[in-house]
């Protein structure tokens, strides 16, 4: 357990080494700047170091072996049944789908550091719970889909280009401020949390569904859980501007109501 | 002292509420669909207390650490005011991030034994060394490129959608003629790219850098990085398809 332990931290520590190399680099040679609140700032990337690896080994400990196997009876022929020809069989791989895609995207670390700086920067507009439920549900029904495609066989650019027209459309018409943040988010979604999980759904099923192979057809899901996203998020904010604008036209009518003729 | 107590039960909280999904849809599928017991209760409970810490402990860094050395280094470039440097700067952490990635370098292994079945090159295993490292070399180069590229967007406050747009239409045009087996790998690893550390320095980079230029606004104009590293991967590594192919 301590030996996991201490290897996860050496891990993590080789993952950050380039980053904090380049860091110094130009921090102390191009912008010749000492760091400023250097212990503090150490300390902040020390927590987050330790951070990481406790939370990579416990999930290596904990969750993947778990929804790694899940996974993999969910898709199991003894599960579903040896009969299964329609893609109506597969319900319950669907539901899992969609559950593990909202669930792990909740708690992906890097969508909660974009969530906290939008909430900041947004002065409170965009709330940090707001964000991640939005891009959890776009990654639920991206994940969803993506099992369904793999069922099916249909081909993996149909939905993507399809995701894209929505995406353009959708670009027209949602608020301004939350199209750079919407793109974003296709991005971080992905993550340490996310995409080990899901790789082992998609691999899972392409190899029991009858005539995939798990080279072509398990690879993609991760694409869906970057496009949805996108989408759910400019929906969000447009559910938002839809009821502000609701709510502004009936406080104009009921003043206008109030006034005495 | 009461205060940092306070704080850490706080995020404490915050990250056992984080985690609570996953517990659940877990517990439910194994004991409801496949009915199964949990094995090894003990082993669980056990790494979710080290997921739950650890999970305290990177937002507080995060807070403490990563994003204020993001932002400081953002207001550094704009003092200074090199373009180059700040360009170099840009490059650098979109590379040396990607190059390195765990994820990258395993998807990049898979993709060079997919390439070996189809044919597309010999099946040795130099072969197969070579094709994964350029394979990792192209996305890195492609997450440089486009760090560098919306840091340059930030400076001139140029609107995002119309990159992105261009960039679907590229990658629309691309999946047609790029080879059939190099187009689920080059559309996932747009999402593989961009790490748990990455994020949160180029966000605070983003935002740093349009709070300190005159005239720019910091949700407008700051965020949309990642966006760019998620998109060019894709362009780059088919392009990579087509020149091996």
């Amino acid at each position: 357990m301590l030996e996991q332990l201490v290897l996860a931290v050496v891990n993590t520590l080789f993952d950050v080494a380039p980053i904090v190399a380049i860091l110094l680099f130009f921090q102390l040679f191009v912008l010749r700047r000492p760091l400023p609140h250097l212990k503090r700032t150490l300390l902040g990337f020390g927590y987050v170091l330790v951070g990481l690896a406790l939370f990579l080994a416990g999930l290596e400990k904990a969750l993947f072996p778990l929804g790694r196997l899940m996974a993999k009876s969910l898709t199991d022929p003894a599960f579903i049944g040896t009969a299964a020809a329609s893609w109506r069989d597969y319900g319950w791989v669907y539901a899992f789908a969609a559950a593990i895609g909202f669930a792990t995207t909740v708690a992906e670390p890097a969508l909660i550091a974009v969530s906290i700086k939008a909430s900041e920067v947004s002065g409170g507009t965009i709330t940090v719970w707001g964000l991640r439920t939005a891009v959890a549900i776009g990654v639920a029904l991206g994940i969803a889909l993506g099992s369904f495609r793999i069922v099916t066989g249909t081909p993996l650019h149909w939905y993507i280009v399809a995701g894209y027209v929505v995406v353009v459309v959708q670009t027209y018409f949602a608020p301004r401020t939350i199209i750079p943040l919407a793109y974003d988010s296709g991005g971080v979604t992905t993550s340490t949390v996310t995409v080990p999980l899901v790789a082992a759904l998609g691999l899972g099923l392409a190899s029991t569904v009858p005539g995939r192979s798990p080279l072509l057809d398990g690879f993609g899901l991760i694409a869906f859980a970057s496009l949805f996203p996108i989408m759910s998020v400019m929906g969000y904010a447009q559910i938002g501007d839809w009821r502000a604008r609701r709510a502004a036209r009936r406080r104009q009518t009921r003043a206008l109501q109030d006034q005495p003729f | 002292m009461r205060q940092l107590l306070h704080d850490l039960l706080r995020s404490l909280r915050d990250s056992l509420r984080d985690l609570a999904p996953i517990v659940l849809v877990v517990a439910f599928f194994q004991l409801a669909v496949v009915r199964a017991p949990l094995p090894d209760l003990g082993g669980m409970l056990a790494g979710a207390a080290l997921v739950v810490a650890g999970l305290t402990l990177f937002v507080r860094g995060l807070e403490m650490g990563l994003f204020p050395i993001g932002e400081t280094m953002a207001y550094g470039f704009a003092r200074k005011g090199s373009v180059a440097w700040l360009l170099l700067f840009a490059f650098a952490l979109g590379f040396g991030t990607t190059i390195a990635e765990p994820a990258l370098i395993a998807i990049a292994e898979e993709a060079a034994t997919v390439a070996a079945q189809d044919g597309a090159i010999a099946v040795t295993e130099g072969a197969r060394a070579n094709y994964a490292y350029g394979l990792r070399l192209t996305v890195a180069l492609s997450v440089g490129a486009a760090v560098v590229l919306g840091v340059v967007r930030i400076l001139k406050g140029w609107p995002l959608h119309g990159f992105i747009m261009a960039g679907y239409v590229l990658v629309v045009i691309m999946t047609e003629i790029a080879p059939p087996e190099i187009i689920g790998i080059a559309y996932d690893s747009g999402g593989v790219t961009t790490s748990t550390v990455t994020v949160p320095l180029v966000t605070a980079l983003g935002v740093g850098l349009a709070q300190s230029i005159r005239g720019r606004n910091p949700l407008l104009d700051g965020f949309g990085l990642i966006a760019f590293a998620s998109l060019t991967p894709m362009i780059f590594v088919m392009g990579y398809g087509m020149v091996i192919g």
